[in-house]
């Protein structure tokens, strides 16, 4: 399954990539699934999506739970929680 | 209605003047949000953000009369003072336009993806969100 995936702000900047696309085992279906998923390459990505860090996700450009279901084409982001205004 | 993620700045007398110009209303309420003591640079989420206050705006319109609205959140470089965001409601009567412009304000600080990374003199550091900000927008639930 191919998605979209995006990283903003000090989680861009932590991982040095602002977007790539991913071919998704079958077994990676949720937005939470992702996350772990990306943890699992070690490193900074370990850092980056680790358990208890704060992060926010967003799907298709909406902003979305950790159990929210992904599918072929999607676009999914990850980012510190927002801090506009 | 005007929703605008721009980099240049605003002319606040000027939005007001053009969502004001219809018969009914009677009110304009707005809130101008301006850089506090360092520089700064807004990171955004292009096409997200838009979408984001759009939506925030539609809440706004289920709850209160709002008969027009401009809501202008800039990204980039920003210097102390500049403005950074504004949202201003036109409604029939005050107590419509005050609500729903504090709530537009409460909404975009927890569901708008910007994110402000500062220039201090030690250097620079991404701003941490504040609980405050959650409470906030629980409020008006």
């Amino acid at each position: 399954m191919k998605v979209k995936v995006l990283y903003f702000a000090s989680v861009r900047e932590k991982l040095g990539k602002d977007a790539e696309d991913l071919d998704l085992p079958a077994d990676v279906a949720t937005v939470a699934g992702l996350r772990s998923h990306l943890r699992a390459r070690g490193g900074a990505w370990a850092e980056a999506m680790a358990e208890g860090k704060l992060l926010r996700a967003a799907l298709n450009q909406d902003m979305a739970q950790p159990a929210a279901a992904i599918k072929a084409g999607d676009e999914v982001a990850f980012f510190p929680p927002v801090t506009g205004g | 209605m005007k929703i605008s993620v721009q980099s240049g700045d605003f002319d606040v007398g000027l939005e007001i003047r053009n969502i004001s110009k219809n018969n009914s209303i009677g009110a304009v309420a707005s809130f101008v949000g301006l850089v506090r003591d360092v520089a700064m640079t807004l990171e955004h989420y292009p096409g997200m953000t838009e979408r984001a206050i759009e939506k925030i705006v539609d809440e706004a319109k289920s709850r209160w009369q709002v008969l027009d609205c401009a809501v202008i959140h800039r990204y980039g470089a920003l210097q102390p003072n500049d403005q950074i965001v504004m949202v201003a409601v036109a409604s029939g009567h005050r107590g419509d336009a005050f609500a729903a412009c504090e709530f537009i304000m409460d909404y975009l600080k927890t569901q708008a993806p910007f994110w402000k990374k500062e220039q201090t003199a030690e250097g620079t550091r991404w701003v941490e969100a504040k609980s405050a900000d959650d409470k906030a927008a629980e409020r008006w639930k």
